[in-house]
């Protein structure tokens, strides 16, 4: 990792603790500011796969989605402590990631890409169905978590900045694995699998891994999902939502997961600014996406890093 | 459920499985040949089936408005050829992704800006509005049968193109090993243009023909494309041949599994929640069938060698 | 304590005895009154959101944009038909813009979804289309009030029809989501015959061809099927292309003017049910839909409709209150005394505020002009109240 990047991240993070000090201090600007952390969040997680070990996958959005529902099936049996409910939706998130990743990673290419979209339509599909949790109507959160019986994450600032911690360290740990051995490997496999064969590494377990590390983070993004929004819907997890993941990461750069954070800020405050213009914003949003494309090689970490 | 009745079902695949061809094969020819992906596909599908509705309504005529959509979907998809397309041949897999789906969001809220959200209609031509009676009470329209002969009538001009033609020889080359075509003198970018296009044109001829049985209206092509998508998987990137069998095949699965899928539930659950299981299932049928084939071929049904 | 909804007794307390402290002596009469209008724009389902946005501006066009002779501005808000979006974008407009009455709403997920954030900000949520049965039992809210109906109801109006005309086996297709589920079980809630099949379809299903020939096969007296928007305009015309006609078509949402001008023919002669049709004959729904197709050049479904109520209704009340907003108990009492003509005839609340009214069967005709439309064949349900209106215990004060 260079410099830059970690000076690039950590102004960005120091934007976000700063903002609702600056005039973003309203209950709906922390929300959209906690969308824009949450999914930065699911992004970094993608990048590791898509950026650290070239896996395209089309269907992350069930990772967050089965965090989600994990906070959703937990509420539904009374229980709202925090310290029960995050490891238990890590831990469901990890394990769907872990059986899907072991059937996925034996692919490659696009029919990987395809493999993790069907997972994801599946959970899709599954959650739609659930009827004890609203099904497709939803499920509304009356509460968000308790802390140890103390119910501080009402509170939108508290709430703002345990994103944004939880944001930081999620950063860290991925980009401390792109920068370990762990990470050399994954990213020798992604550049040329048959030399990283050679020298006698074995890909797949370190994709697997990887894998349902990104999985356990977008888990832990998905509870916090349902916190912000106090509301689950089966729309979390629809094919979609994983394309708009996607997108966020290849707007941002795979130069590492500064670029993601930045392409998942940038499509959430984009859309929010641009909606407010006119409702035909997609009109203004898709030509802007292609000349991103066309000009900015490398995204906007890309862009940065050149200038 | 009645040999009759399971016939018929058949049919039913059969008809939705060409018409995921159509799509299909154009998308397939593009992945193979220029290595590209391009996720605006659906879209091409769309603006078709728009073209045919408001070209049908200009001249009175449902042929014409078919007929007319041929051109005119061609020249729709070398625009976009010339505008995005071309610029992102050399780009890796990621921008195309990203490029096209910017020309997703614009061609579909540019559709709502011109026509508005409410579906439009693309009335049958009077002398196919007509049925075959294939079972008691049950008419098959005749619209759809004109619509399996069109398709295999498509897809065996598709299969003498590719096979028997200088064209179609130096495309399957195309698929094959691009850079040495190019080197062996060929202009690979008019080749690469006339690809395009022609992908373009079946999908917007398919999207036409689709329009008097299926609604025209925004984000029509959206699942269509997810569909497609897992047509050529299965098929085989850069196959139409392959393309044609997966279609027919994700046609059957579809809609067989919709019928039966309740039914086998019942064996296991009570009725009421066999049928709500049952169309769940059904829905991820299709998803399992792909992962199943490609458990055991990764490559798809019909590779095209390299 | 009277029954409150739980986490939102001690917040909602607490606000209010901040705004009745701090109440101002005179009402600032010119600063307009703002709404917040809740309408999907994008997707398929984006006809819907315009119908009912174009009922609500049709009503604020008639009343010189004002309600009880307070200016108004109208902002319109796409939720995109995605929960989380439409969580943020009403939070904005409620802290933001300040909005003072929040109305629309097409889906009941995103209805769902932005319930707690109006109400726990002491702002009334008008629903002109989503009526769902969570809201009208014991999840009633004070702040919460609808101008169409309970999702349940409607359908138990075909159904109490399929009864009527003495169908015998009937059968049922609906989409597999939630909504759909409810459909079902809100027709069965008055049909005693027997239901041959129960088929789930899925929500993106273009092709009904596999379900025809089931029908087809299993020759039921009437089918039944919920089918909005996409999925209806397939479902008629590819029911009417197999032949399939002569099997009565019992419908809900499927056959309604958002849909009629893509199924045009295919649909004449099949049979729907509503509280409201534009055939009706009273003096308001002629101005209606005279001003209606006059302005926007189609015909007006029940979603234009409801929230043209929602205009009247709520112009009604602010003049009752003399315009001023800031008495909550008031504006509620004002709400629910329903002192408007409705384009539907009689009209009133029920104790959980959501309409008691009368229900009919329609039927698709074509008018002498060459477009279609739903008219009235007979009432089937009188000053119907949902079934849910029972178990609501709503607090007396907010």
């Amino acid at each position: 990792m260079r410099r830059e990047d970690a000076a690039i991240a950590l102004i960005i993070f120091a934007a976000l603790a700063v903002a609702p000090f600056v005039g973003f201090g309203q209950g709906y600007s922390l929300t959209m500011l906690a969308r824009g952390m949450i999914f930065g969040m699911a992004a970094i997680s993608l990048s590791l796969l898509v950026g650290g070990g070239g896996l395209v996958s089309l269907g992350h959005a069930a990772m967050m989605g089965v965090g989600a529902y994990a906070v959703v099936a937990l509420d539904h049996s009374r229980i709202t402590e925090a310290w029960i409910v995050v490891p238990t939706a890590i831990a469901a998130a990890a394990l769907f990631a872990g059986l899907t990743g072991a059937i996925a990673i034996r692919t490659s290419g696009v029919h990987f890409i395809m493999i993790t979209l069907a997972f994801g339509q599946m959970a899709f599909f599954t959650t739609s169905s659930l009827a004890l949790y609203g099904g497709d109507d939803g499920y509304t959160l009356y509460n968000r978590l308790e802390v140890f019986g103390s119910r501080a994450l009402e509170g939108g600032l508290v709430f703002h900045f345990t994103c944004l911690g939880l944001l930081i360290g999620a950063w860290a740990l991925v980009q401390a694995l792109l920068n370990s051995r762990f990470g050399r490997v994954l990213q020798a496999a992604r550049d040329n699998e048959t030399r990283a064969r050679a020298v006698g590494f074995e890909p797949y377990a370190y994709r697997l891994t990887a894998y349902v590390i990104a999985g356990a983070i977008g888990g832990l993004a998905g509870v916090l999902l349902a916190n912000a929004a106090e509301f689950v819907a089966p729309a979390y997890l629809a094919w979609q939502r994983s394309g708009d993941l996607l997108f966020m990461v290849i707007l941002g750069g795979l130069a590492g997961p500064h670029g993601a954070l930045m392409g998942a800020l940038a499509f959430v405050f984009i859309e929010e600014w641009l909606a407010k213009l006119t409702e035909h914003w997609r009109l203004i949003f898709g030509p802007l996406l292609i000349f991103c494309v066309f000009f900015m090689r490398g995204g906007i970490a890309g862009l940065l890093r050149r200038g | 459920m009645s040999t009759t009745l399971l016939l018929v079902q058949g049919l039913n695949g059969l008809q939705f499985g060409i018409l995921l061809f159509l799509v299909a094969a154009g998308l397939t020819l593009v992945f193979g040949v220029m290595d590209f992906i391009n996720l605006a596909h659906g879209v091409q599908y769309m603006v078709g089936a728009y073209m045919g509705a408001t070209l049908a309504a200009l001249t009175g005529s449902f042929w014409w408005g078919l007929l007319l959509t041929l051109p005119a979907t061609l020249a729709f998809g070398l625009l976009l050829e010339f505008l995005v397309f071309r610029h992102l041949y050399e780009r890796d897999h990621l921008s195309q992704v990203l490029a096209t789906f910017g020309v997703i969001l614009f061609l579909n809220q540019g559709v709502k800006a011109v026509f508005g959200t409410a579906p439009m209609q693309m009335p049958l031509p009077e002398l196919l509005s007509g049925g075959v009676r294939v079972m008691d009470g049950l008419l098959y329209p005749t619209y759809r049968i004109a619509i399996l002969v069109a398709g295999l009538a498509i897809a065996g001009l598709l299969w003498f193109l590719v096979e028997r033609t200088r064209v179609g020889m130096l495309v399957r080359a195309g698929a094959s090993n691009a850079p040495m075509v190019s080197a062996l003198g060929v202009d690979i970018r008019r080749l690469f243009m006339l690809v395009f296009g022609f992908g373009a044109m079946l999908a917007g001829f398919a999207g036409a023909m689709a329009a008097p049985i299926l609604s025209v209206e925004p984000n029509m092509g959206d699942n269509l494309l997810i569909l497609a998508f897992v047509v050529i998987v299965i098929g085989g990137i850069g196959s139409v041949r392959g393309a044609f069998i997966a279609a027919l095949l994700v046609g059957l699965v579809e809609t067989l599994g919709r019928s039966l899928m309740p039914d086998l539930m019942r064996l296991f659950l009570d009725p009421s929640a066999a049928r709500q299981a049952g169309a769940a299932m059904a829905s991820m049928l299709i998803y399992v069938v792909m992962a199943s084939i490609l458990a055991f071929r990764p490559a798809g049904l019909f590779p095209v060698r390299r | 304590m009277a029954f409150q909804i739980p986490g939102l007794a001690r917040r909602t307390l607490l606000a209010s005895s901040a705004g009745l402290l701090a109440a101002p002596a005179v009402q600032a009469q010119a600063t307009p009154i703002k709404v917040g209008l809740v309408a999907v724009q994008t997707g398929p389902q984006a006809a819907l959101g315009t119908q009912l946005r174009d009922g609500w501006l049709l009503g604020m066009r008639q009343l010189n944009n004002q309600l009880g002779g307070r200016a108004v501005e109208t902002l319109v808000i796409d939720d995109e038909l995605r929960p989380d979006v439409a969580v943020t974008k009403v939070r904005a407009a409620l802290e933001r813009d300040r909005v003072d009455f929040v109305v629309g709403v097409v889906f009941s997920n995103i209805l769902a979804a932005i319930m707690r954030p109006v109400t726990e900000a002491n702002t009334f949520l008008i629903s002109t289309n989503a009526g769902p049965s969570t809201f009208a039992g014991r999840g009633c809210n004070p702040f919460f009030f609808t101008t169409s109906y309970n999702n349940d109801q409607v359908h138990s109006v075909m159904g109490q029809a399929a009864q009527d005309a003495g169908y015998r086996r009937v059968f049922v297709m609906t989409p597999n989501y939630q909504a759909g589920r409810d459909a079902v079980a809100g027709f069965k809630s008055r049909f005693q015959g027997t239901v041959v099949d129960e088929v789930y379809v899925p929500l993106t299903q273009l092709d009904f061809s596999a379900e025809l020939a089931k029908i087809a096969s299993l020759r039921p007296d009437a089918i039944f099927t919920f089918m909005p928007g996409g999925l209806g305009v397939n479902l008629v015309r590819q029911y009417r292309q197999a032949g399939l006609a002569n099997i009565p078509f019992l419908s809900t949402f499927t056959v309604d003017e958002a849909t009629l001008p893509a199924q045009g023919e295919a649909a004449l002669g099949f049979f729907s049910a509503a509280s409201w049709a534009p055939n009706m004959d009273n003096p308001q729904n002629r101005r209606f839909v005279t001003e209606f197709e006059a302005a926007y050049n189609y015909v007006p479904a029940t979603y234009a409709a409801q929230s043209y109520d929602a205009a009247n209704l709520l112009n009604a009340a602010v003049r009752r209150v003399g315009g001023n907003l800031t008495d909550k108990n008031a504006l509620r009492t004002a709400i629910a005394a329903a002192d408007f003509q409705s384009v539907r005839g009689p009209f009133r609340f029920g104790t959980n505020q959501y309409p008691v009214q009368d229900f009919w069967q329609l039927q698709v005709a074509r008018r002498p002009d060459g477009k279609f439309q739903t008219e009235t064949v007979r009432k089937v349900l009188e000053a119907n109240v949902d079934p849910w209106a029972a178990e609501c215990r709503m607090a007396t004060r907010i």
